[in-house]
């Protein structure tokens, strides 16, 4: 009778059934695990993650930090990490912005522009993603010529098929000043931007913005460099033996998977942003049109801060999207992460350490990236008075 | 909802109690074979010589043939073997879940593999070592002209580790380009990518016999490793690593003895008892094994001695051409020995 009574609550009848959820959960859990650990051990298969401090053996071909084939393996697998972080990074910049303008261009009066850009978006949208990496790659290696006989369109820049080879500034102490000298710079500027708002917002009063902020920018860069008295040698790529050595090499690899992500994802941003300027009533031009406000300020003061709160949400997985599908790197040689893991998976053995560990790191390059989004959104939200 | 909670309670009572018993599906490889009826056999996608598929659709290769003869020292009949094409990167896997029976692809045996991945290593089919193949064009001689050299190899292998070894231990500078399959590598070397095509010495020779003009690429004469090229079956069944041993095993003690799919049958009437035990004629060595006592008989009979495979698939018959140096049997002055037959 006690406990009839006891589960007749409904408090208690949900604290019941949660509490029997999570112990299903954990014997499920359990029993997976136990299951394995048994399997591995009965096939005298190794486990635990003791193989990170072992040296890999094998190199990268691209590192963001330096690199051996004498370091371990836990390093191996951060190489790879960046590489990811680099290729996604730099293409979802380029996608969103190659998506604003062809979403942009979607929208225009002009017939030709209007349907260029849905062909585009069509033509893209609907051929899988790595049939278009392995064409990119293809063009890269495939139509530039041999390194020997490399393009030199300008003094020092040479293209072929081993990727591009730009000259660099050789190092120099002025170079990290002048670097900070911008940053700081770009601070102020944002300083400036700010302030501008609120003198607008308080007066109405518009100061100008874009040239003190690129003074701001430039100058003190530009002072700290006249201070060291203007020193500059560049870097310039010769051709020694099989490669160009000197310079920044740009491979074919990294850059057909970046113009690959690009271009794919794109052309989904290009749909989301028609969709959020479409969502804008036309009414709200109309008005600012009556107000006498010109073009460009309505695009910026009523169209735009309207259309972002539609186009956020879905570009935050269109952002996700592209970082998740960096992982075909693989089919081109690119040595992200899941190239390096599967590497060092390979050379180790051990699988299931391995795949949990991609897992886990995409899983947080996904959550880290939409955590920054969902805090954009909430900026760019629509603010209740 | 009462019914599924009470499912997922009897469920979890269940693996609670039952953790013990585990699935068990690499215990006794060969009862298992039997049962189904075949042999699922691990080759690799397409390496000509090796495994790959001819015109009409069927299996050939070396990597093959050793399949085929477990297949017949198990069934008598060498159809009785399914085959799974795996790249690199698959094939542990691929046999440790029990996927596959036996892995007979171009693996090298190696210490850390026989240990930490599980496996054990049949006999060694195939002697090879790591070499490099460069455009003739380059005017390249030895190895140690390669300093700077972008390198393609195939991601997953022994070789991604020989060239980093190889480059480091000679101070030499390089720049791998790393694919998942073979047919990608060599697509990249051909259009110029790399300047080398670096892989086992078999392999490259085996590339090379598939592109238009073999002539324009040399392989050069260094080799940088040892790749001793063999069978795996998973850890823990001696019964069947014996079966895998003694199919290969056989193959050479054939030849040993003179014994070939043409002149097998001229063998029956022989008094030679070593002959006899080998044959099955005098019996014991098929029970020993749990298997036919016409196992081997059937072996040589169904698919040749290791002479005959070796010239059909990478040898004089075949557009690789390779000599048999290392895997001439010892009687010749190579390393392919078997152990008794008794």
């Amino acid at each position: 009778m006690l406990n009839i009574s006891f589960l007749r609550d409904a408090r208690n009848r949900a604290i019941f059934f949660q509490v029997i959820a999570i112990a299903v959960i954990f014997f499920i859990g359990n029993f997976l695990y136990s299951n394995v650990s048994a399997n591995l051990e009965r096939q005298n298969i190794a486990s635990g993650f003791g193989f990170f401090s072992k040296e890999a053996g094998f190199e990268i071909a691209e590192s963001l930090i330096s690199y051996g084939s004498q370091d371990s393996y836990l390093k191996a697998l951060f190489v790879g990490a960046l590489n990811t972080v680099k290729v996604s990074l730099i293409g979802n910049i380029f996608a969103i912005l190659l998506g604003i303008i062809i979403g942009v261009m979607r929208l225009s009066p002009n017939w030709l522009i209007s349907k260029l850009s849905k062909g585009y978006i069509e033509i893209i949208r609907n051929i899988p993603l790595l049939l278009q990496l392995y064409f990119v790659y293809a063009i890269f290696v495939d139509v530039f010529p041999s390194v020997r006989q490399a393009l030199n369109p300008l003094y020092g820049f040479y293209f072929s098929n081993r990727g591009v080879v730009l000259p660099s500034v050789s190092d120099h102490p002025a170079n990290n000043w002048i670097i900070l000298a911008h940053l700081i710079g770009l601070v102020g500027s944002y300083f400036w931007f700010r302030k501008c708002k609120k003198i607008f917002e308080l007066t109405g009063e518009m100061k100008a913005r874009f040239f003190p902020s690129l003074l701001l920018i430039f100058i003190p860069p530009i002072l700290v460099w006249a201070g060291y008295g203007f020193p500059l040698t560049w870097d310039i790529p010769q051709l020694t033996g099989f490669n160009f050595s000197g310079g920044i090499t740009i491979s074919p690899e990294f850059s057909s998977l970046l113009v690959g992500l690009v271009l794919y994802t794109s052309a989904f941003n290009a749909e989301i942003v028609r969709s959020g300027i479409n969502s804008v009533k036309k009414g709200q031009v109309e008005a600012a049109k009556a107000l006498g406000l010109k073009p460009r300020l309505t695009l910026s003061l009523i169209v735009l801060p309207q259309a972002l709160r539609v186009i956020i949400p879905p570009l935050t997985s269109q952002v996700l999207n592209l970082t998740k599908n960096s992982s075909l790197a693989v089919a081109i040689a690119y040595p992200d992460f899941l190239n390096v893991s599967n590497t060092a998976l390979n050379q180790t053995g051990q699988a299931i350490e391995i795949i949990s560990l991609v897992i886990i790191v995409y899983l947080s390059f996904s959550l880290i990236s939409s955590l920054f989004m969902n805090w954009y959104n909430k900026k760019v939200a629509l603010v209740e008075r | 909802m009462r019914s599924l909670v009470s499912f997922l309670l009897i469920f979890a009572a269940y693996s609670a109690f039952s953790q013990v018993k585990v699935k068990s599906s690499s215990l006794n490889t060969l009862d298992a074979v039997k049962k189904k009826g075949f042999v699922q056999c691990g080759v690799s996608s397409g390496l000509a010589g090796f495994s790959s598929i001819d015109s009409k659709g069927n299996w050939q290769g070396l990597d093959v043939d050793v399949c085929r003869a477990v297949a017949v020292a198990i069934f008598g009949d060498s159809k009785k073997v399914k085959f799974t094409p795996l790249s690199a990167q698959q094939r542990f896997v691929a046999l440790q879940s029990g996927e596959i029976d036996i892995l007979s692809r171009v693996t090298t045996q190696t210490l850390s593999r026989d240990t930490s991945l599980g496996l054990n290593f049949a006999p060694i089919t195939y002697y090879d070592g790591q070499g490099f193949m460069v455009r003739k064009s380059d005017g390249i001689k030895s190895v140690h002209e390669l300093s700077g050299a972008s390198v393609c190899t195939q991601q997953g292998t022994t070789t991604e580790l020989n060239v980093a070894d190889f480059f480091r231990a000679n101070k030499m500078k390089f720049k791998p380009v790393v694919f998942e399959s073979n047919d990608e590598v060599t697509q990249a070397f051909l259009k110029g990518r790399c300047d080398v095509y670096s892989t086992d010495s078999s392999g490259l020779a085996s590339e090379r016999s598939k592109v238009k003009n073999p002539n324009d690429y040399i392989i050069l004469p260094e080799i940088i490793s040892k790749e001793p090229l063999g069978p795996a079956v998973r850890h823990g069944d001696d019964q069947w690593l014996d079966i895998v041993s003694y199919s290969v095993y056989a193959l050479y003690e054939a030849e040993e003895l003179g014994i070939n799919s043409k002149n097998i049958k001229t063998f029956l009437n022989s008094t030679n008892p070593k002959v006899r035990r080998f044959l099955g004629i005098t019996p014991g060595n098929g029970a020993a094994l749990g298997l036919d006592e016409k196992w081997s008989h059937n072996i040589i009979k169904e698919v040749g001695n290791y002479a005959e495979i070796f010239r059909r698939n990478v040898g004089k018959d075949s557009p690789l051409k390779l000599e048999r140096g290392l895997n001439a049997s010892w009687k010749n002055g190579g390393l392919h020995y078997s152990p008794p037959f008794k």
